[in-house]
């Protein structure tokens, strides 16, 4: 009976639906409306993850779910949708983080507060079309489709530079994603099908590969983001509402290191093999000088987006480490490590990072500042809020126990079987990441009570604490057990990995 | 018998957490006495199944070796929860529960007042979980987890008091320090994964000889190549020597005393310093095989052994000196280490688990009485108003001083002696260190002695009219720690160190052949008294009365002496004050530093070259370019005539020309 919903068209179209009856319920007055509306709507998304969950098979790594419609058939390109073991994890992330956003924003947002709930929503849809595509066209639609409803967030709800970064946000990006529509139209030439399964049977030459890696190199590492294309991201990031930063941190962050998983690595794998050297230093100069910069900053939203970026420094080094971990020991097993740590580092960064942008929300709405000088002894007056706080910066700097360990110490084992020094460069966020986190932390929460705004703030109300619980279960759950959310996508990265060291010379 | 001790130990590790997590999430409106209840009785539960279990294991020949879950599977590789009970983990369990059930008894009447104490007890409970999971893990993976654990734990309770600005520095320094070897802890904790394929302890220390006799090289810097099995060692000793505070990461110390003094007790005396010892005696199948590593971890350990005890002589704050005390002891530990007399370091951090937990709750106890007054300056001539408090504080500074037949004295001859014997590079510098090290122990603790319980009374009188001895539940846990400083050594030193029918360790740590220098000390060894007896007749007897000697000529009689000594001797004094300058360093070149690098890489290159040049500059050039481009479409005909003419004539004279 499950096979014949289809479930994944619902996740798409579910909260694009719930978004614009957000938008009917009118101005302000209704508020509470469109906040229901909200809330329904993600509900019933993150119930329809349940049988997308319990359906799935972990022992396939064919696309689930598929649902294939023909849309424009002169052309090729279809309705084409389904699911794997990479992106039946991250639709589920994107819905959860949503819900998440929904309820953060209860009180938090206040004005025009339909059109905000409707934002995100339809930001959710495109996000689910993204994971879900695997028809190219389709895949670039929603991946163009779901910078909107992010610049008008930014744009709308943002601090008082908005207008700069949300420009910048998106004029990045999408010159980026350019040259990856030139990069598909390229291969549908040569495969004369749009459909991505279909790129993974090509035979291309040396140069033809290249070409395509660098297209969607310049897509992919700019959403990541890779050094030197990363200053959007602490600009857009300070910028945004709370629940902007966390959709960006925890979810469009993810979708430049899950195509470099869904296109570069299969599509091109002897580019990759060729040039990993490339994405192995820049990934190295992510974790090393990005951490360092992120010490240095005064603004705490800048710099938990500096740390994100040194964070996914480890999901595209665990991606890229493969060809070189093979290269040494010849044994296909021995990668597995390494790109798990870099999917199980995507996803537990999505709720460390998620949360840490949140708690600067909290306290951004009390005092209306994000400089870390404003603040001090605020765990005098928010108790509570700072012993959840401590939690997501110790996952922050990946203490055992919590989900942002087990990427990171997965990646970092993984990289000895290649070389010693990647090890050791990769090895020092343990001491950067401490430094900045913590030290934010003891300027912020500890010391006496620094100003007579400090002196006012109340702890948290209960759509505040619900979501940093929330999101505190799940660090907290795949610290401690990660082999429940590893099994999900064995099958999958396995035959990731098998597409990914083939040759497609000919 | 395997699967009652694998479950009892569950009970041991968890018990804790239980007793962690209710009060921890409750902590805002449970009521104190609730709190000690749940966390006391948890904890006395563990510490009695741990006697148990350790009855079973050392008396009755149980161990065992099992899985609790399987924590992640990738690949080839399985990482997992287990626990693995032998001699030595038995040991360390009864240890750490024994110290861990004390501190929380003595913190009921030490944080009386302190409104946050709830969440005082839920950290001690969480810090002993984090202990117990360290010394039961079975593999590489749990060890580092409870090596961060414990970690954490310090961090929160050193910065317990977050008002105080050096309460969180020194939270801060801890952990950070304490980071910088766990960075080598994690490099070996890959390169064991890389060359033996698992992280569990069995299979990699049993294929450590046919490993180690193939010589496996490794090449770090191109062009050298190192032994596999050295390098895995030295990155092990990095990270112990973070945990262990040995020289150079032993800064973190010092500045740990912040915190309340049962953690000073518990945490940095006790228990979690104690991890890198126990941690290089867990891998001692591992360090065996690398001589070079044996030699470093001997030279590391004596060298802290001495000169961090000379620091110890110039502080005038009473906990700092048990502080640096702590950090010299921690020095003859990992001597011992060094010098393949396992037994006797794990011996040593037994019985200072004991006499250094007294010490400090001893000085904790002279800090209530005080009001919080911790300089020795403003004390003297208290043991007239605390006698019980100078008894125990005595016994401890006896039993520290290695003065037959206290507790230490076994422990540390122990270790003096197997120093004497061993033959690698750089025992003879070490046994020289050991040896003076000696009577530098005796000194400065005589000295914080003589200057906190004797002379003259320096206090004020508003101090003075309130001084009386600490209620029982100070006093009680300073009493039954003193049986153990006094008897635990004489009870222990044939089964630890020279075992005839019956031992402790067992077959838990192994030593080769040819490093066996505790073979070669029993044969001296004719019983406990002959052995007291026999002390009167040897050099580290003699050096320890004369420190104690000299403190009394300096601090008890002649009290001007040290002043003119400081002065006459001025530079050395400064050095000590100035702690060699290690604290200097590191804030200059590490804290200061690293704060500009990180200002300026973000300032310069990322703002200046790679955002307003690259990124902003590409947008302004665009605007440029299009302005410039828009100009020059005036739309004037004539315009466009003179530029056509132009063109022309240049089109001319290149044609002609």
């Amino acid at each position: 009976m499950l096979a014949n919903i289809p479930l994944l068209s619902l996740l798409i179209w579910v909260p694009i639906v719930g978004g614009s009856l957000c938008l009917l319920t009118g101005g302000d007055e209704h508020a509470t409306r469109a906040r229901l509306i909200a809330l329904i709507t993600s509900l019933v998304c993150l119930g329809l993850c349940v049988p997308l969950y319990l359906g799935f098979d972990t022992n396939s790594y064919q696309m689930q779910f598929a649902e294939y419609v023909g849309w424009i058939p002169r052309y090729g390109i279809y309705y084409n949708l389904g699911v794997d073991g990479i992106s039946m994890p991250m639709i589920a992330l994107t819905t959860f983080t949503t819900l998440v956003v929904v309820i953060a924003a209860w009180y938090a947002i206040k004005t025009r507060v339909a059109q905000y709930m409707a934002a995100f929503l339809i930001m959710q849809g495109m996000m689910v079309g993204v994971f879900a595509a695997i028809d190219s066209i389709l895949f670039y639609i929603f991946w163009e489709g779901m910078l909107i409803p992010m610049y008008l967030c930014i744009g709308m709800w943002g601090g008082p530079n908005r207008t700069y970064a949300s420009i910048k946000f998106f004029l990045y990006t999408f010159l980026g994603s350019a040259l990856m529509l030139i990069a598909i139209l390229y291969m549908r030439f040569h495969s004369s099908s749009f459909a991505i399964l279909d790129f993974y049977q090509l035979k291309l030459t040396m140069n033809e590969q290249i070409f395509i890696f660098i297209a969607f190199l310049t897509a992919f590492a700019v959403k990541v983001p890779m050094w030197p294309v990363h200053t959007w991201l602490p600009d857009a990031h300070t910028e945004a509402p709370a629940g902007g930063s966390v959709v960006l941190a925890a979810l469009m962050l993810k979708m430049g290191v899950y195509g470099f998983l869904r296109f570069s690595m299969p599509i091109v794998p002897d580019a990759c093999q060729h040039l990993d050297w490339l994405m192995i230093v820049l990934s190295l100069i992510a974790i090393v000088y990005i951490g360092m910069v992120a010490i240095g900053q005064t603004d705490m939203k800048r710099l938990i987006a500096y740390s994100s970026i040194a964070h996914m420094g480890f999901a595209t080094l665990g991606c890229f480490m493969v060809y070189m971990i093979i290269a040494r020991t010849g044994n296909t097993k021995d990668a597995f490590l390494s790109l798990e740590g870099a999917m199980m580092q995507m996803i537990s960064h999505a709720f460390s990072t998620g949360a840490m942008f949140f708690g600067v929300g909290i306290l951004y709405d009390r005092l209306h500042s994000r400089l870390i000088s404003d603040y001090g002894g605020v765990a005098h007056r928010m108790p509570i809020f700072a012993a959840l706080f401590m939690l997501f910066a110790m996952s922050n700097v990946a203490l055992p126990g919590t989900s942002g360990f087990v990427g990171e110490f997965m990646i970092i084992l993984s990289t000895f079987k290649a070389s010693f020094w990647i090890t050791f460069f990769a090895a020092t966020t343990l001491v950067l990441g401490a430094s900045y986190t913590l030290w934010m932390y003891k300027r912020v929460f500890y010391g006496p009570v620094a100003n007579e705004g400090v002196a006012a703030l109340k702890d948290l109300c209960a759509p505040e604490l619900t979501v940093l619980v929330l999101l505190g279960i799940t660090v907290i759950f795949f610290g401690v057990y990660p082999d429940s959310l590893l099994n999900v996508f064995h099958t999958t990265i396995g035959h990731l990995l098998q597409l990914s060291l083939q040759t497609k010379l000919v | 018998m395997t699967d009652v001790i694998h479950n009892l130990t569950i009970a041991i590790v968890f018990a804790p957490l239980l007793g962690c997590l209710l009060t921890g999430l409750w902590c805002r409106i449970m009521p104190t006495r609730m709190a000690h209840a749940i966390t006391i009785g948890l904890m006395s539960l563990s510490f009695l199944l741990s006697v148990y279990v350790a009855k079973l294991v050392l008396f009755d020949g149980g161990a065992s070796n099992s899985n609790l879950y399987t924590w992640l599977i990738s690949g080839s590789f399985q990482f997992h929860v287990g626990f693995l009970v032998d001699q030595l983990t038995a040991l360390m369990m009864v240890t750490v529960n024994f110290v861990s059930l004390a501190v929380h008894i003595y913190s009921v009447g030490y944080m009386e007042e302190d409104k946050g104490q709830v969440r005082f007890f839920s950290y001690i409970s969480g810090f002993t979980f984090a202990m117990l999971m360290l010394v039961t893990a079975n593999n590489f993976f749990q060890l580092f987890f409870g090596w961060e654990g414990v970690g954490l734990v310090s961090y929160l309770l050193i910065g317990f008091w977050f008002n105080r600005p050096a309460a969180n520095f020194g939270g801060l320094k801890a952990f950070l320090v304490n980071r910088v070897g766990d960075f080598g802890f994690i490099l070996a904790i890959a390169a064991v994964l890389n060359y033996f394929g698992t992280l569990d302890y069995v299979p990699v220390f049993s294929q450590m000889p046919q490993f180690a006799a193939s010589n496996p090289t490794m090449s770090i810097v191109s062009g050298t190549s190192s032994s596999v099995v050295s390098v895995i060692s030295i990155l092990l000793l990095i990270g112990a020597m973070g945990k262990s505070a040995q020289v150079p990461l032993h800064v973190w110390l010092p500045e740990s005393m912040e915190g309340p003094t049962p953690i000073s007790a518990l945490i940095h005396a006790a228990t979690m310093v104690t991890a890198g010892i126990f941690m290089i005696c867990r891998m001692s199948p591992i360090f065996e095989y690398s001589a070079t590593a044996l030699s470093l971890v001997l030279v590391i350990g004596a060298t802290g052994a001495l000169f961090t005890g000379f620091l110890a002589v110039v502080q005038h704050d009473i906990k700092r000196v048990v502080a640096y005390s702590t950090l010299s002891q921690l020095g003859y530990m990992m001597a011992a280490l060094g010098a393949s007399a396992y037994a006797a370091g794990m011996f040593h951090l037994i019985t200072h688990a004991a006499f250094k937990a007294l010490l400090f709750l001893a000085a904790g106890s002279v800090i209530v009485a005080m009001h919080h007054e911790q300089d020795m300056r403003q004390m003297g001539g208290l043991r007239k108003y605390m006698p019980i408090t100078y008894l125990t504080f005595f016994i401890g500074a006896l039993s520290l001083a290695a003065i037959p037949p206290f507790s230490g004295f076994f422990s540390k001859d122990g270790i003096i002696e197997a120093i004497h014997a061993a033959t690698i590079p750089g025992a003879g510098y070490a046994y020289i260190c050991v040896l003076i090290g000696s009577f530098v122990t005796a000194l400065y603790i005589f000295r914080a002695l003589f200057l906190t319980f004797h002379g003259e009374e320096r206090m004020d009188q508003h101090v003075r009219e309130h001084l009386h001895e600490t209620k029982a539940v100070i006093t009680g846990p300073l009493l039954a720690l003193a049986v153990p400083s006094i008897i635990l050594g004489g009870l222990m030193i044939r089964a630890m160190l020279y075992p005839t029918d019956f031992s402790l360790l067992g077959h838990s740590i192994t030593v080769l052949p040819q490093h066996d220098v505790l073979r070669i000390t029993a044969e001296e060894f004719h019983g406990v008294w002959q052995m007291v007896l026999h002390s009167v007749t040897t050099l580290p007897f003699w050096f320890a009365l004369s420190g104690i000697a000299v403190a009394w000529i300096c601090y008890g009689r002649f009290t001007t002496l040290p002043v003119w000594m400081a002065r006459r001797f001025s530079w050395i004094y400064r050095v000590l004050v100035m702690k060699y300058g290690f604290d200097d360093f590191n804030q200059l070149v590490f804290v200061r530093g690293g704060r500009r690098l990180a200002r300026w890489m973000y300032e310069v290159t990322d703002r200046e070259l790679i955002d307003d040049t690259l990124v902003n500059g590409s947008g302004r050039a665009i605007e440029w370019l299009s302005l410039t481009l828009r100009r020059l479409q005036t739309g004037y005909l004539y315009h466009y005539a003179f530029a056509m003419i132009l063109g022309l004539v240049v089109f001319l004279i290149w044609v002609i020309f």
